[in-house]
């Protein structure tokens, strides 16, 4: 399994989607809460193309990264430069998001999808086309008018990357897509989102799990704290970590 | 779809509901009155009759006669219907109303549980009897909602000389509420109470409760009419209630008024005076 | 306790025998009370769910308000629809005092504060639920408003059914604004109150008993929409 997404892993050649917002610089970001500083001065610089992973203990401030990032959230102070001089609600309309405990409609499978697609401004026939491909892709054809409530946790997971896949983002956000799922559901869900990678889509994903990061990302940014401590290439962060932190997360130790 | 289909369907038939008129396209007229002509029927017998025969729909409003007398001075009735003569002639005075005319006269009679502590039965003089209720501390309820039976009674504690309002919250009760509700609240805790003949002979909760003292000529209550003041209130349908007040005053409205019965006894003696044409 | 029995037999006989003077009061309450309720619905869910959404100075004043005008006593409320549709107030001209119009007004003054409050509840929990995935797929505004509506239909069905239960069960207002007329402005409410006073304890409890059956129905309809309602929407 693993050596099979790895040798697929590799991008560049099979880029087919232009980037438009990518590379994107973040300088000296500041995300506070209060008087507690959530990001603190972080500075990281993302390619496009790729699986990034976002890796480090609860606290670390991955999941604030990730809502600066898709605009969610206001940075307190910094500048997050996106290539090209868009406007942010472009930049967000090129993005999209997969959140740990996904939020469906209380409509069916294949509503939420067109839900989605509607916001976006798909119509007609495109629209109805990137219905099928994201329902084949994502396995879900067979259960498409199944009302989104009576689903399994693998299952709403499944129809939430359905749905961000369908509005054909340049960047994919995913917020420990896997973290409630078995083992089984866990592997269901790479394997879509390795076809998203090699479609030429960015996957920038907060993961606890080493393994996990092992099996997606091409590079690995790991915090602590509100900061990068290091940023670099998946088989460069397993083989020597720059940090004790990191050295710490890899053997799965606590770390104080 | 069914469900859409449905609901579109309920929400419809609200908004239909809705525009469709209840009322008759017949002329109508706004009475105020008070609760003891509607709860004893009258009513209900003479209004239909009224519209059979001059094609007018009379809408009557029960309420105290403090409160149809406040609303008809706000102007919302033609034809005022009540029974506190003091307050009917200073309506009239202030503009008001046109003119007051006597209409029909009941009396009002006082009840008790059948035991009687207070010892009152079959007095002639309504002041010795409520006095002896005061000396026992007897529960009394009162209206005491400034309608025209809760004047009368006030009248009365005045001429014996008791100030109830000290006794208020002891044996003394004021229910706030018009006759058939008084009356409800007598019966059930045994006290005694005041009320128009009228009410009484056709309140149907009577639980025992029997008449102790009447025919004193202090109890006598007198119902007048007033057409409201359309100098006053330029919408009071001037013409129309002044046929309806013509026709109650009239030999056969007087008539009609007369031959009103319940359970065999009648409830309401006209007494207009004979009108000068 | 005689009376309670009495009460049910004349229930059953009155329906029995359709009693006219009967279904015309059912149907007066029912205009009168399910036009009120629309008409609330139609203002105050839109309202409850822009509360629940927007953040602007005063919000929580505003909130503390529309909860506590849930408890306006009918009383109060007809009083105030009264003076302001009497002949001696400013809506006078209008001609509506004593019709079933007045009687729907006071009634939607009754019962908006309770859809507009708890409309505001549910949406705001929802709302914390769904903010970040909206946001995310770009929804944004009245949009974002509809599609809250149309999440929690099935809480909002119910906030509707309990300002209806309000509606046809209050008594106060529709009796001041009314007047109880005969055959014009008598609901069930007012004419359980004029049998009361009357003393006809027996007719009065059936005609309660009768109210009960009104609001049982108008309930389980709504029940019913909601069970069929899922299934068919948004294929």
């Amino acid at each position: 399994m693993d050596g099979e997404h790895r040798a697929s892993g590799n991008l560049q050649s099979r880029v087919v989607h232009e980037s438009l917002i990518l590379p994107v610089r973040i300088e000296n970001l500041v995300y506070e809460i209060g008087k507690a500083r959530i990001i603190d001065s972080l500075n990281l610089e993302l390619s496009a193309g790729g699986c990034t992973a976002i890796l480090g203990y609860n606290g670390a401030g991955k999941s604030v990264l990730l809502r600066l990032l898709h605009g969610l959230l206001t940075p307190s102070s910094g500048i997050i430069r996106w290539a090209g001089d868009f406007d942010p609600e472009f930049v967000r309309q090129r993005q999209s998001m997969v959140f740990q405990s996904p939020v469906l409609l209380r409509r069916s499978i294949e509503a939420n999808i067109r839900y989605a697609l509607t916001k976006r401004g798909f119509k007609g026939e495109h629209r109805a086309h990137r219905i099928e491909t994201v329902l084949e892709q994502t396995n879900l054809s067979r259960i498409r008018h199944r009302q989104a409530m009576v689903l399994s946790g693998g299952e709403r997971q499944r129809v939430a990357i359905a749905r961000a896949l369908a509005v054909e983002p340049e960047i994919l956000f995913l917020d420990e897509p896997t973290a409630s799922l078995d083992p089984a559901a866990t592997i269901g869900i790479e394997d879509i989102l390795v076809r998203a990678r090699n479609e030429g889509r960015k996957l920038i994903m907060v993961t606890q799990s080493v393994g996990q990061a092992e099996r997606l990302a091409n590079d690995i940014v790991f915090m602590h704290h509100g900061q990068v401590t290091e940023h670099s290439l998946i088989e460069e962060f397993l083989a020597t970590p720059k940090s004790p932190v990191a050295q710490a997360f890899i053997e799965g130790k606590l770390y104080k | 779809m069914f469900a859409r289909v449905f609901t579109w369907a309920i929400c419809a038939a609200a908004l239909s509901f809705s525009t469709t008129t209840a009322a008759a396209d017949l002329p109508f007229i706004v009475l105020q009155s008070t609760t003891s002509t509607q709860d004893t029927g009258l009513f209900n017998y003479l209004l239909p009759m009224y519209r059979e025969l001059a094609g007018v729909e009379v809408r009557s409003v029960a309420v105290g006669t403090g409160q149809a007398l406040n609303n008809a001075a706000n102007g919302d009735a033609d034809v005022l219907l009540v029974h506190a003569q003091a307050d009917e002639e200073k309506f009239v005075a202030e503009g008001f109303g046109v003119e007051r005319f006597d209409l029909m006269y009941n009396d009002f009679v006082f009840l008790g549980p059948p035991e009687d502590q207070a010892n009152i039965r079959g007095s002639k003089d309504i002041v010795e009897a409520i006095k002896k209720i005061a000396a026992n501390e007897a529960i009394f309820a009162s209206r005491g909602d400034d309608s025209g039976t809760h004047k009368k009674e006030r009248e009365l504690w005045a001429i014996a000389g008791i100030d109830v309002d000290a006794a208020s919250g002891r044996w003394y009760r004021e229910t706030g509420g018009g006759m058939g509700t008084t009356l409800n609240i007598a019966t059930g805790i045994g006290g005694y109470v005041m009320s128009d003949r009228a009410t009484w002979i056709s309140f149907k909760n009577k639980r025992g409760f029997e008449i102790l003292v009447e025919g004193d000529p202090r109890l006598f209550n007198q119902y007048g009419i007033i057409l409201v003041n359309p100098k006053r209130h330029p919408h009071v349908k001037a013409e129309l209630g002044q046929a309806f007040i013509d026709w109650l005053l009239s030999e056969s409205g007087q008539k009609t008024i007369a031959d009103f019965r319940v359970d065999g006894q009648q409830l309401f003696h006209p007494n207009a005076k004979a009108k000068v044409q | 306790m005689e009376e309670i029995f009495e009460g049910f037999a004349t229930a059953a006989v009155l329906i029995a025998r359709f009693d006219s003077a009967l279904f015309e009061i059912v149907e007066l309450s029912l205009r009168v009370s399910l036009t009120a309720v629309l008409i609330s619905a139609v203002i105050g869910l839109p309202l409850g769910a822009a509360i629940a959404v927007a953040r602007f100075r005063g919000r929580n004043f505003l909130i503390v308000c529309v909860n506590a005008l849930m408890g306006l006593p009918p009383v109060v409320v007809g009083l105030l629809v009264y003076l302001n549709l009497s002949n001696a107030g400013p809506f006078g001209w209008l001609q509506l005092l004593y019709t079933p119009t007045a009687m729907i007004i006071a009634q939607i003054v009754l019962v908006t504060p309770i859809i507009v409050a708890l409309a505001r509840q549910f949406v705001e929990d929802a709302n914390a639920d769904y903010d970040e995935e909206l946001r995310s797929i770009g929804v944004r505004g009245a949009a974002k408003l509809i599609t809250l509506i149309v999440e929690v239909r099935h809480s909002l069905l119910t906030v509707v059914l309990a300002a209806f239960g309000r509606a046809i069960a209050e008594v106060g207002a529709v009796i001041i604004v009314g007047g109880n007329i005969n055959h014009i402005t008598r609901v069930m409410t007012t004419a359980i109150a004029l049998e009361t006073s009357k003393g006809e304890l027996a007719l009065a409890l059936a005609l309660g008993v009768i109210l009960m059956m009104i609001a049982f129905a108008v309930n389980a309809m709504a029940s019913l929409i909601k069970k069929i309602g899922p299934k068919s929407y948004g294929r």
